[in-house]
């Protein structure tokens, strides 16, 4: 990874799944990495379970939107948000990381994963845990077309949760899950 | 002034603006919550408590309020700051005005935050041209890291030429997020010193209008500030044959520099930074003029900018119809209006075609059972409603109008007089939040009393102010920076309006508010008594300040009787209760649910019950 990284990511879903935290937690990945990073919240009423996106937008960049047909990666938290919603993010052959529980028909051009992270965050035992365990599946299967390795995410997590013991330890086992779900 | 350190942090630019404020010694803030401004004054408040600074950081009743505490500040020679949204502004617009011709002895900075889109807000009016009206400098950032930046311009504009300064950032600059370079925060408290002027600060009509003669010399000299001049963000774009230049400001600004990096104009066309729209710079405008025979000017949200480069045959923008005068323009966008303005062919764009979710109440929030009351005691009544997270009683047809801060009690008085002499006049029943009952119902309701308007007034109180991120109330009983304050009993201040009929209640034992709420409607329908007031009491479930038990766990199951009507669904419109398109009965998102058990009572088949009393029962 250099200084030369320019990378697009959009992560989506509805108020209240934690789109915020896991576009932060990323954004702060990419800082410890000493990556520019440039990011934009969806805040106000549509936080009360409406449709929320954030961009994510790493290296030389000065707007803080992705323009539709420009991003690198879609990380979507729920799968109505894909088809015809904001895989129109996505550049011809870009990503998409969905949360699903089965395969689904899709017209996007690019590679799609899908992981059930809100059965795997069941599993868990804390259903609050599905935005790290899909960012755990992503950093792991996606390779270079992600900045984020799953080294980054932990360090991040640390960086963040540092003094809360239990947290930490949550968090970490979340990411580990969604890890294990990409090998 | 403010001195680089070598960190840096990730922030918000709400925060970045707070940062800015403090490293340039402001010691005094005040704000009322609105999207996208809240996390300034929030930012500020932890700033303030993480530095053991000593200064007063307070959210007030409304903006109008606000803006005078902080201008009071001012004057007294200290730095000071006031933050709200751009309909916050309105309700301020009153002593921004006078403030304007009477200046400031200490720097002051009117935060007012855009929502071009829009996204929360009720209008998309521009906060610059309300600095035009008042004729006080505004400035424009382009990013969080140039509205830090600003923050530092302000206080030495403001100062220089004893005026209020406005810093104007748009959502996407409030709720973006970016490394920003951090300088230190000072710790002296500045001097203190109100110096008595009443030709000033008590200025008759005869001294105003020495005032304004000032505030115009003022406006001239601003028009000339070099250090908030326009900048060319693209010198190698500068060859002396260019006949076309672009003019942006704010985010626009922002996302013009990448477009034209990636449209392969970055060299070929010039693009200028206005950082202060009002007043534009005349030697610039007179520049432009001069030198360019085509300029295209991108702002959001109305055409400040366009409208003082006067000339129509030149300047293209929205006044001309190049550039879109509704919605927020957004990079897509944009590189539509610059390939058309460059003379080239825009590339499709996959369009958005998903309308998205439409957001709602949290699962067990105190206010669906509420709606659900008010509709069952006012089955065909007029529903008066109002800013807030209760707005979302649209979705259970439980509210008619949201005007404004404040309107549903004078609107539901309105509905009154207009009905009042028909043989059959409607129910009416207002809901507002506490915070917003604060802010602008207490008026409302003096009125209506004394005009002795037959309503309900639903005053939901969550206790917090949600929608905006649970900042404190009157009632709350803490501050800005969690310190104790006196906690005002909204009851008292009800009756103190002259109110009869007034009664608290919890919307979760749904049964007896439903009877309450029947009560004050047939009190309503009489001829005299004024208006009822009923409280809906019960804490909000996400405001992580409220430090009280939770409600008391009501586990619910639906049993097999379930016929699904759907009647739940519709009427009651709880997230946590679903019903599959290829299912036959109701189910509890487990995820989701707050175990209120509210819907127990909403069922009219009563198939939703109380977990474990199902025994024998098969339940989901």
């Amino acid at each position: 990874m250099t200084l030369s990284i320019q990378q697009q990511i959009v992560v989506s879903g509805v108020g209240g799944q934690g789109v915020l935290f896991a576009t932060r937690l990323l954004a702060e990945a990419a800082m410890i990495k000493e990556l520019p990073v440039f990011t934009s919240e969806t805040h106000g009423m549509a936080q009360r379970g409406g449709t929320v996106v954030s961009h994510l937008k790493v290296g030389d960049f000065s707007s803080p939107l992705i323009r539709r047909g420009r991003a690198d990666g879609l990380l979507a938290l729920k799968p109505e948000n894909v088809a015809g919603g904001h895989g129109a993010y996505l550049k011809p052959g870009g990503w998409t990381v969905v949360n699903l529980d089965r395969p689904y028909h899709h017209e996007l051009a690019g590679p799609v994963h899908e992981v059930d992270a809100d059965g795997l965050a069941a599993i868990h035992g804390d259903s609050r845990a599905m935005n790290l365990i899909l960012l755990g599946f992503a950093s792991a299967r996606i390779g270079d077309d992600f900045f984020c390795s799953p080294d980054d995410l932990r360090a991040a997590l640390e960086k963040r949760l540092g003094r809360k013991g239990t947290m930490l330890t949550d968090a970490l086992a979340a990411l580990a899950a969604g890890i294990a779900a990409a090998e | 002034m403010r001195e680089k350190t070598l960190e840096t942090e990730l922030m918000l630019g709400n925060a970045a603006m707070a940062r800015g404020l403090l490293e340039n010694g402001c010691r005094m803030a005040t704000a009322y919550p609105g999207t996208p401004s809240s996390e300034i004054l929030s930012s500020i408040a932890a700033l303030k408590n993480a530095e053991g600074l000593d200064m007063h950081v307070q959210w007030a009743v409304n903006e109008k309020v606000a803006f005078e505490i902080a201008y009071a500040g001012a004057m007294s020679g200290l730095r000071t700051a006031v933050a709200m949204k751009q309909v916050g502004l309105n309700v301020a617009s009153d002593p921004l005005m006078s403030a304007a011709y009477m200046g400031v002895k200490g720097g002051f900075v009117v935060i007012s935050a855009d929502d071009p889109g829009p996204h929360s807000s009720q209008t998309e009016q521009d906060s610059r041209l309300m600095a035009m009206t008042a004729k006080i400098p505004v400035l424009d950032p382009a990013s969080p890291s140039q509205a830090l930046e600003m923050t530092g311009l302000a206080y030495e504009m403001s100062e220089a030429f004893r005026t209020p300064v406005m810093l104007r950032p748009t959502t996407r600059i409030c709720h973006s997020r970016q490394n920003v370079a951090l300088g230190a925060i000072p710790a002296e408290k500045g001097a203190v010193a109100f110096d008595k002027d009443p030709t000033r600060w008590a200025a008759t009509p005869r001294f105003r209008f020495r005032l304004h003669g000032e505030l115009e010399d003022k406006l001239a000299a601003i028009a000339a500030h070099g250090p908030t001049s326009p900048m060319l963000l693209n010198p190698a774009a500068d060859a002396a044959d260019r006949k076309m230049a672009v003019v942006v400001s704010g985010v626009a600004a922002a996302h013009a520099s990448e477009l034209l990096r990636n449209m392969g104009l970055w060299k070929e066309l010039p693009l200028y930074q206005v950082r202060q729209p009002f007043p534009l710079h005349k030697a610039f405008v007179a520049r432009m003029l001069d030198r360019y025979e085509a300029i295209l000017v991108i702002e959001e949200t109305v055409g400040v900018i366009e409208m003082q480069m006067a000339d129509r045959c030149k300047v293209r923008g929205k006044l001309t119809g190049h550039v879109d005068r509704v919605g927020e323009l957004l990079p897509e966008r944009i590189g539509e209006i610059l390939d058309e303005f460059a003379g080239r062919p825009s590339p499709s764009i996959p369009p958005l075609s998903t309308a998205g979710r439409r957001p709602t109440l949290c699962a067990g929030c105190p206010h669906r059972a509420s709606f659900f009351a008010i509709k069952k005691a006012a089955p065909k009544g007029i529903y008066t409603s109002d800013i807030g997270c209760y707005t979302l009683g649209l979705n259970l047809d439980a509210v008619d109008t949201v005007l404004c801060m404040g309107a549903a009690i004078s609107q539901a008085a309105g509905f009154y007089h207009v009905h009042k002499a028909l043989e059959k006049r409607p129910d009416i029943v207002a809901t507002m939040g506490d915070s917003t009952f604060f802010h602008a119902g207490v008026p409302a309701l003096i009125d209506a009393v004394v005009q002795n308007v037959r309503f309900v007034l639903v005053i939901l109180d969550n206790r917090t102010t949600a929608m905006t991120g649970n900042q404190p109330t009157p009632a709350s009983g803490f501050g800005a920076s969690g310190e104790p304050l006196v906690s005002l009993d909204i009851e008292t201040l009800v009756r103190g309006c002259g109110v009869v009929f007034c009664e608290t209640a919890d919307p979760y034992h749904i049964d007896a508010f439903i009877a309450l709420l029947k009560q004050a409607v047939v009190h309503s329908r009489g001829d005299g008594g004024g208006p009822a007031v009923v409280i809906a009491r019960h804490p909000c479930l996400i405001d992580r300040h409220h430090k009280g038990p939770a409600h008391e766990s009501a586990r619910v199951a639906i049993t097999d009787d379930c016929d699904g009507c759907g009647f739940c669904i519709k009427h009651f419109e709880c997230p946590a209760l679903y019903l599959g398109e290829t299912e036959e009965q109701v189910r509890v998102d487990r995820a989701l649910c707050s175990e209120c058990g509210v819907c127990i009572s909403v069922c009219p088949k009563g198939s939703i019950v109380i977990a474990a009393t199902a025994n024998g029962k098969e339940v989901r």
